[in-house]
């Protein structure tokens, strides 16, 4: 078992309206040079949270007392640019177990599900509906229901679906990670490979 | 059954399918650096596993290493233990190891063709997502994250779902000063970051007929730029004859085996894609960004585009110029520059430095321009030195460096300061990329070389 499993998650959600927000913002680069997986959280958003004398920058949402919850919301294409898994568990690190969006990028999709964070993708209304209601009231609640596989705004009752694979879901259900998997189909990977020259 | 170049590798390396999963995807060879490794064999070592196949591992340190005395112990502990970790793995495990000062080291994406690593129908993986670069060689390579490293360590499997397809045709000849670059930074300005999202391109056409290895691969490279998976090419002529005797190509019989293989690596007639985009040769002129994602190009002549003329992400378009310190319709061509950074697995290889050397020759760097030259291995270090090109770069002002990702991604010393210009040959100019509030204008080498030499930003076929 690699991470926790998940299966609802009600919350209150913080809200990032930019598109395009890429891994290096979410963690620079300087902060990768770790040779353990710890401590990430603390540079979630590292230069839009804090200013060059590490004082916090008080018009970042991160650093604004009234927003809070275990749900990111952010805008289009989320998590552009490079592969490093650094972002995600940056984001997870930070207490963040789901990541809402009306687009993801590839990698830093499979990153989030491979380390136990939910990648939610809405339709760009219902991303608007969601910020709009946080805005209005940042008390709002988010319920993310991955058995069901639905997003609902509380406070209204507004609903959507989401995709994702059985595969994936169940992996993230019951907290089960690909290498689980891949170590119980060892002998058809090593047939595999024999008949696979260098 | 007609099928895509890219259906031909991926079906290959199936094996199993999982219903409504991705498929267990078999890899035939891995590479690794020092960043996004050690916590992958940390895991392995906790689940008490090994690694399946360490002749399918190739390891090279790059993204964090010194680009000056790289004699000399590395000062920043950090750092240094990035490095340890790589060797020591590498060593504990009999993963071959291209470290600090080996004469093999270099970028990863520069070393994998250089050693025939990289070859026609293979699948490859790393964790950075510029392993598109290999897609120049008819390969399927694309960057994971640390948790695929553990698993391809672990089983030389990952899971993956298999991506959509998508063609894009440029058809005719290249304008003069027109690069491989351009190219690739064209198509993205058009298609948008994260146009291809989803995809897995396929380049096609004239363009990339004509173009050679290196140039492809920096297509290649950039192909994750425009949200793509990666991107690949069919093998040809130029394909075979570039990966020819190198130390991991196959040889004598397996050579005529693979050779038969690889012909039938082409996208057969009437093969259906997902998508397509077609373009033309002429509509490409040298190119530049004036934004802070690689989308965010133009023609290097034109004015920044207005707020509603722009395709994608309007709502970090004012941060982005503010960013910048630039207005809409700004004027490129004279805007002033601090920094030159030539190098990175876009731009890092021996063509670029001959292109850089033709713009420079005869001419002196300009006083304001501090330039870092950084070869992307030491194959490509030799090569500048024994072609002569060194004489002609350091004669105008300038100084080659040591082999590493250096300015790419400013991991290492090599950090552009707050505030000021960079036009940089690699692959990203997102916000604090080459630096905390660093301003990044991604160019092609020749473009990066008339800055060099005037200081402004300046259209090279004016000079
Ligand atoms: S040069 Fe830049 S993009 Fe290429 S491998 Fe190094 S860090 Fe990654």
């Amino acid at each position: 078992m690699a991470y926790d499993s998940f299966k609802k998650l009600i919350s209150t959600a913080v809200p990032l309206p930019i598109e395009n927000v890429d891994t290096d913002q979410i963690i620079p680069a300087r902060f990768l040079k770790a040779t353990e997986r710890k401590g990430f959280g603390d540079n979630l958003f590292r230069d839009w949270r804090y200013n060059a004398d590490n004082s916090p920058k008080k018009d970042f949402v991160l650093n604004n007392p009234i927003y809070g919850g275990k749900i990111l919301v952010g805008g289009k294409n989320f998590g552009s640019g490079s592969s490093r898994e650094h972002a995600a568990w940056s984001v997870y690190d930070y207490g963040f177990r789901c990541v809402v969006s009306s687009f993801f990028a590839d990698i830093f999709k499979n990153n989030c599900l491979n380390i136990g964070v939910l990648p939610v993708q809405v339709s760009s209304n219902f991303l608007a509906e969601i910020f709009k209601a946080i805005y209005d009231d940042a008390t709002t609640e988010l319920e993310i229901d991955l058995e069901k596989q639905t997003i609902t705004l509380l406070s209204t009752g507004a609903k959507e679906s989401f995709e994702i694979n059985d595969y994936k879901k169940n992996n993230m259900l019951n907290g089960f990670d690909d290498i689980d998997y891949l170590q119980n189909i060892k002998g058809k990977i090593t047939s595999f490979a024999e008949n696979t020259p260098l | 059954m007609n099928k895509t170049l890219f259906d031909k590798v991926w079906d290959a390396h199936v094996v199993q399918k999982i219903t409504d999963g991705p498929d267990v995807f078999f890899i035939d060879r891995h590479l690794i650096h020092e960043v996004t490794s050690p916590v992958a064999f940390l895991g392995l070592k906790k689940r008490g596993l090994s690694v399946l196949y360490p002749e399918r591992t190739f390891a090279t340190a790059d993204h964090n290493t010194p680009t000056i005395n790289q004699h000399l112990p590395i000062k920043d502990p950090l750092s240094a233990n990035q490095l340890q970790a790589l060797e020591d793995n590498s060593n504990e495990y009999g993963i071959i190891h291209w470290g600090l000062g080996h004469k093999n080291n270099g970028i990863v994406h520069v070393v994998g063709p250089e050693h025939g690593i990289t070859l026609p129908g293979v699948t490859i993986v790393c964790g950075d997502s510029h392993t598109s670069t290999h897609g120049a060689f008819g390969a399927i390579a694309f960057g994971i994250g640390t948790s695929e490293v553990e698993m391809v360590l672990a089983s030389q499997c990952i899971m993956q779902s298999k991506p959509k397809k998508l063609r894009i045709t440029i058809n005719g000849k290249l304008n003069k000063f027109v690069t491989p670059k351009d190219v690739g930074l064209y198509i993205i300005s058009q298609l948008t970051t994260s146009g291809a999202t989803g995809y897995f391109v396929e380049y096609a056409g004239e363009v990339f007929e004509d173009m050679t290895m290196e140039g492809r691969m920096t297509v290649c490279n950039l192909s994750i730029e425009m949200g793509a998976r990666g991107g690949m090419i069919a093998p040809d002529s130029k394909t075979f004859d570039y990966i020819k005797g190198r130390e991991f190509t196959p040889k004598g019989k397996d050579w005529d085996a693979a050779m038969t293989y690889w012909k039938t690596l082409k996208t057969d007639d009437n093969a259906v894609f997902d998508k397509e985009y077609i373009f033309n040769a002429s509509d490409i002129e040298p190119m530049i960004t004036y934004g802070t994602n690689p989308g965010m190009g133009m023609g290097i002549t034109q004015q920044i585009p207005s707020e509603n003329a722009i395709k994608g992400g309007k709502t970090s378009y004012e941060k982005s110029l503010n960013y910048m310190g630039f207005d809409q319709n700004d004027a490129m061509i004279g805007k002033k520059i601090d920094y030159v950074f030539l190098g990175s697995c876009t731009n890092g290889r021996i063509e670029d430095f001959r292109a850089f050397a033709s713009i420079v020759k005869g001419k002196k760097k300009a006083e304001n321009v501090t330039a870092w030259l950084v070869p992307g291995s030491h194959i490509v270090e030799n090569q500048i030195k024994e072609e002569g090109l060194l004489s002609i770069i350091t004669d105008a002002g300038f100084e080659l460096r040591q082999p590493g990702c250096s300015a790419c991604l400013a991991m290492n010393d090599d950090k552009v300061p707050a505030g000021k210009y960079a036009v940089s040959t690699s692959n990203r100019n997102f916000e604090g990329r080459q630096g905390q509030g660093s301003r990044t204008l991604l160019a092609s080498p020749i473009v990066v070389a008339a800055a060099a030499i005037t200081g402004v930003i300046t259209d090279p076929r004016d000079l």
